[in-house]
């Protein structure tokens, strides 16, 4: 037994600075660049906002701060916008390209990946790697043949021919999406519904969709953004205006007799990004989810 | 110089304190095991000695030097994980090397080091391969082997053993042994398991609820446990605890279990036990114990008949179960003479091996 | 199954009923029933994915009225123009050094965001990935907005400053940075997010290993947190380098491939040709070329993908 020495007698073997002292500098240098990535993040939907709740006359004056607005807020430009233009026909087209486009993309990929993730036949390894490979061809070389088809089909200048090439864009990583979350329910599941007398439908109805529900919220997220989105295909296969969907619409089309009103086009583009940042604000740790499991399950 | 001491140490995560005031002293090249149910704080202490935790209040002393704000680095210390943490795209001999690279010793040097330790666990054609291509056993060799590599003033490991099947266990305990005896250095070891304490421990370290029950050789705490919970944990299986009541009978004095069963106190207890007759009490007595009638000079009165309710058979023994006044017994007897479930049999308790222990305060007379 | 023909032998059911038997047998088999639930699957991914890009083929070996054959003429016809090259060294750029500071800043955030302590981490995750959440076009809308050459807001700090204001869209250069810094501030929340989440898998005792091995901060980060995410970094790089490679949306708006044709990416090029001068075959075969680059890049890093993940596990 060591006899015992006071505490304050003891050497103190000190490294540099306290251990305590050296996590708080770190946190707060942290703190400081955050910030700084923040601003850079944040500053163009800060100035969309501000420029959409100016005046005419203020967007148009060069002195004052761009900034801040300085002649009282307005919601004119929001008001010009539903009132004077064909915003509204882009939003409803939009919203009934991105319901049926989802539905679509959900009831395709869920089967599917239900059907690759848990029987197997002859092909479904070459068709899961296909899938993934799929993905990889880009929408920017699709559009050019796809615009010979849709021509053929008749479909040019209809946003039905919207709901007929999205899935391109959303199907494959859906599909990605719920074999992963298919793969994690384990087979014991598929075994216990089987002894209790479920046939494969009831199976996915009533076990494999319940107890994936977070992934079938994250693809259909993901589904619904990617549609709300897409600018490629309208703006090659889409002209007029009563066809237009929101993306095009608000960036091509709002501008009257050449002058750019920028106040309205500003009020357009948030309005028109707004349903995507609603979901997201709402349901953030899904939408994480969906963009995570493609490539962390992969 | 290499001792380990602790001082008043408590560690406090919110409102909970897990570790509330332990002081520990180590001294030099001795394996010291800290044992305790889950959440008791054993290795939440371990990682304050190791630096990977703070130290809410106390001090941490390492080879004389107050080591609260040293980071792990920097205190010659190397642990070995219950998971045994191998980097896994890494090869056995980087994994080994690792540290020794860091600090920028020559590669010869590291080659001689890591092959000594190699051959001291016997994984020396292991080297080239990758965590992934191990066996347990072989992995958890080769955590050691990054420790022993590393020549440091300390060992410490965190229940290294828990991941590793039964058989393996017994094996590696040995190897763990046989390791301290061939690579003499300060060991402080954090395990839930009472046997492993027992078998590997220079001294043994209770804790519970963040505090230490009680310290000593392994064989102390078998036979002079302090406490109730000291009585309780170490030994398996573990001590039979009752009620009973301390009765005045003449000169000496009798422990009452139940209506029909008491025994006699034996005369060398009956001093210590005397200022507390009449009190109700725990009776402690290991199965081990209360055998089949046997051995010379027995007190007839200690012997009992009772109903056995489960019979074990373990081979070299028998475990028998049976109730006394609602508590279910153990005890440990010959094969051949135990009877059946339901049927009676007769037991004999040696009553030199008892304990008594105060309700109130948990604490063994 | 009880074996009806042999319990009687004379045969029980009526010969034409046991087509139908069959038929159902063959419906209500596992590997049918798999097989149709993906025939949705498969008709999308064949109808409108494969075949088009099959066809594309086709038609980029075709004249501009689509009446001829003229093999690989358009191919050669774009690579002795100018313009072409400077899309194919736009596009190069253009991908590359995009996400490189994508992926650069995405590993930064990620480890500053997960250093903080555990309840802020959600906040600052949230805030920092609004513009990805945001649709593009209508990003690049704003960011347009802010080049404006009048009304610039940038330009304002920086006069205010007494600097000269900055030709973000019309000089070709400064056009260049511009669409570089849009993609690179939509695309890096993607990198922060996967990063973070392969940060948050390392186990945590690995690092405790190394603390005790004597590692300081950057040596963890050089031979633990690196080689651990290994596999996130490519597959992450990799999808960007295809995305990006195909962008459209950003160049189209903001500089429609001006000034001087300068910004023009495969995808913009291919529209400008294809759609809006109406000649689909020379359109198509600009579409093509990246192909090539795309399937070799994804080969490469996929390769060593499945090689690391055999060795690590």
């Amino acid at each position: 037994m060591t006899a015992s020495v006071a505490i304050s007698e003891r050497p103190r073997l000190a490294a540099g600075a306290s251990l305590k002292r050296n996590r708080r500098w770190a946190l707060v240098t942290s703190y400081v660049f955050l910030i700084l990535f923040a601003i850079f993040f944040l500053t163009p939907p800060y100035y969309m906002i501000v420029t959409s709740l100016k005046t005419d006359a203020e967007v148009a004056h060069l002195a004052t701060n761009p900034w801040i607005i300085s002649s009282g807020v307005t919601f004119e430009q929001y008001r010009l916008l539903f009132q004077g233009t064909d915003f509204l026909i882009y939003f409803k087209n939009t919203v009934i390209v991105t319901l049926c486009v989802v539905v679509i993309s959900m009831v395709v990929s869920v089967l599917a990946a239900f059907s690759l993730s848990r029987m197997r036949f002859w092909g479904s390894g070459i068709l899961a790697t296909g899938i993934f490979l799929t993905y990889l061809i880009p929408d920017t070389l699709l559009f050019i043949p796809l615009f010979q088809i849709v021509r053929g089909l008749g479909l040019l200048n209809s946003y039905w021919s919207m709901v007929l090439v999205y899935p391109t864009l959303t199907v494959p990583f859906c599909t990605w999406i719920m074999i992963g979350y298919f793969q994690s329910i384990p087979k014991e599941l598929d075994e216990a519904a089987l002894i209790d007398g479920a046939g494969h439908m009831q199976m996915l109805l009533r076990i494999f969709i319940p107890v994936a529900l977070p992934g079938i919220i994250a693809a259909t997220i993901f589904a619904f953004t990617v549609s709300w989105a897409a600018f490629v295909y309208p703006i090659a296969f889409l002209f007029s205006a009563d066809q237009q969907v929101l993306t095009v619409g608000t960036v091509t089309s709002l501008i009257k007799a050449d002058v750019y009103k920028w106040g309205m086009l500003m009020a357009g583009a948030l309005v028109a990004a707004a349903p995507p940042l609603v979901v997201y604000a709402f349901l953030m740790d899904y939408y994480i989810a969906g963009l995570t499991a493609g490539a962390t399950k992969g | 110089m290499a001792e380990v001491a602790l001082h008043n140490v408590t560690k406090r995560y919110d409102e909970v304190d897990a570790v509330r005031s332990i002081s520990l002293n180590i001294p030099d090249k001795e394996f010291v095991v800290l044992v305790g149910p889950s959440g008791c704080g054993k290795s939440t202490t371990l990682r304050m000695i190791a630096g990977l935790e703070e130290v809410t209040a106390g001090d941490i002393v390492i080879g004389g030097d107050v080591v609260n704000d040293v980071p792990p680095k920097d205190r010659d210390i190397a642990m070995v994980f219950q998971n045994y943490a191998l980097y896994p795209h890494m090869t056995v001999f980087e994994n080994m090397s690792f540290g020794l690279r860091l600090r920028r010793i020559p590669k010869p040097e590291i080659r001689a080091r890591v092959e000594q330790a190699a051959r001291i666990l016997d994984i020396t054609d292991l080297l080239e391969r990758r965590p992934k291509q191990l066996s347990g056993g072989q992995r958890q060799r080769v955590a050691m082997g990054r420790a022993i590599v590393r020549n440091p003033k300390v060992f410490l490991f965190d229940e290294p053993l828990s991941n590793l099947d039964a058989k393996l266990r017994v094996q590696m305990r040995t190897e763990i042994k046989r390791v301290h005896q061939k690579v003499k250095t300060t060991t402080v070891y954090v395990t839930h398991d009472q046997v492993e304490a027992m078998t590997l421990a220079d001294r043994v370290v209770v804790m519970n609820a963040g505090r230490i029950e009680q310290v000593g050789r392994p064989h102390d705490l078998y036979h002079m446990p302090k406490t109730r919970f000291v009585a309780g944990f170490i030994g398996s299986p573990a001590m039979n605890l009752l009620p009973g009541r301390l009765e005045q009978n003449g000169e000496g004095l009798n422990l009452r279990l139940s209506e029909g069963l008491a025994f006699p106190v034996p005369e060398s207890r009956v001093a210590r036990y005397r200022p507390s007759a009449g009190k109700d009490l725990t009776f402690g007595l290991r199965p081990e114990h209360i055998t089949e009638p046997r051995g010379e000079g027995r007190d007839p009165r200690c012997e009992f008949t009772v109903t056995l309710d489960v019979v074990e058979p373990m081979g070299m023994e028998t475990m028998v179960f049976f109730t006394v006044n609602g508590a279910e017994i153990c005890a440990r007897v010959e094969p051949s003479a135990a009877t059946g479930p339901g049927q009676p049999m007769r037991l004999y308790a040696n009553l030199n091996h008892m304990h008594l222990i105060d309700p109130a305060s948990d604490l063994v007379l | 199954m009880v074996d009806l023909a042999r319990q009687y032998p004379g045969g029980l059911a009526e010969p034409a009923a046991r087509p139908r038997a069959s038929m159902q047998r063959f419906l209500r088999r596992r590997s049918t029933i798999a097989v149709l639930m993906c025939l949705p699957l498969i008709a999308i991914v064949a109808g409108l994915i494969v075949y088009p890009a099959l066809y594309s083929i086709y038609l980029a070996m075709l004249n501009k009225a689509q009446t001829r054959f003229v093999g690989l003429g358009n191919f050669a016809y774009l690579l002795q123009r100018d313009t072409f090259w400077m899309v194919v060294q736009q596009s190069a750029i253009f991908a590359l050094s995009a996400v490189f500071f994508k992926a650069l800043i995405g590993l930064i955030t990620a480890h500053l965001v997960n250093n903080l302590p555990s309840k802020g981490q959600r906040k600052w995750r949230g805030m920092l990935l609004v513009p990805w959440v945001i649709p593009l076009a209508l990003s690049t809308l704003g960011w347009w907005w802010l080049f404006d050459p009048t009304h610039s807001a940038f330009n304002w700090i920086i006069q205010s400053f007494g600097g000269n204001e900055i030709p973000w869209l019309s000089n070709p250069y400064w056009a260049r940075f511009s669409v570089i810094l849009v993609n690179v501030w939509y695309g890096a929340p993607f990198f922060l997010i996967m990063y973070l989440a392969a940060l948050k898998s390392v186990p945590e005792q690995l690092y405790e290993a190394a603390q005790i091995d004597g590692a300081n901060a950057w040596q963890r980060f050089l031979h633990i947190t690196l080689p651990m995410m290994r596999n996130i970094i490519a597959i992450t790089v990799l999808f960007s380098l295809i995305v990006t490679f195909a962008n459209f949306d950003i160049v189209q708006i903001m500089t429609a491939g001006g000034p001087r044709n300068m910004t023009h990416v495969f995808a913009t090029y291919a529209f400008l040709l294809g759609i809006r001068s109406g000649d689909l075959p020379l359109g198509a075969s600009v579409s093509l070329f990246m192909f090539p680059i795309l399937a070799i890049s994804a080969m490469f890093i996929l390769r060593g993908v499945r090689k690391r993940g055999r060795e690590i596990g």
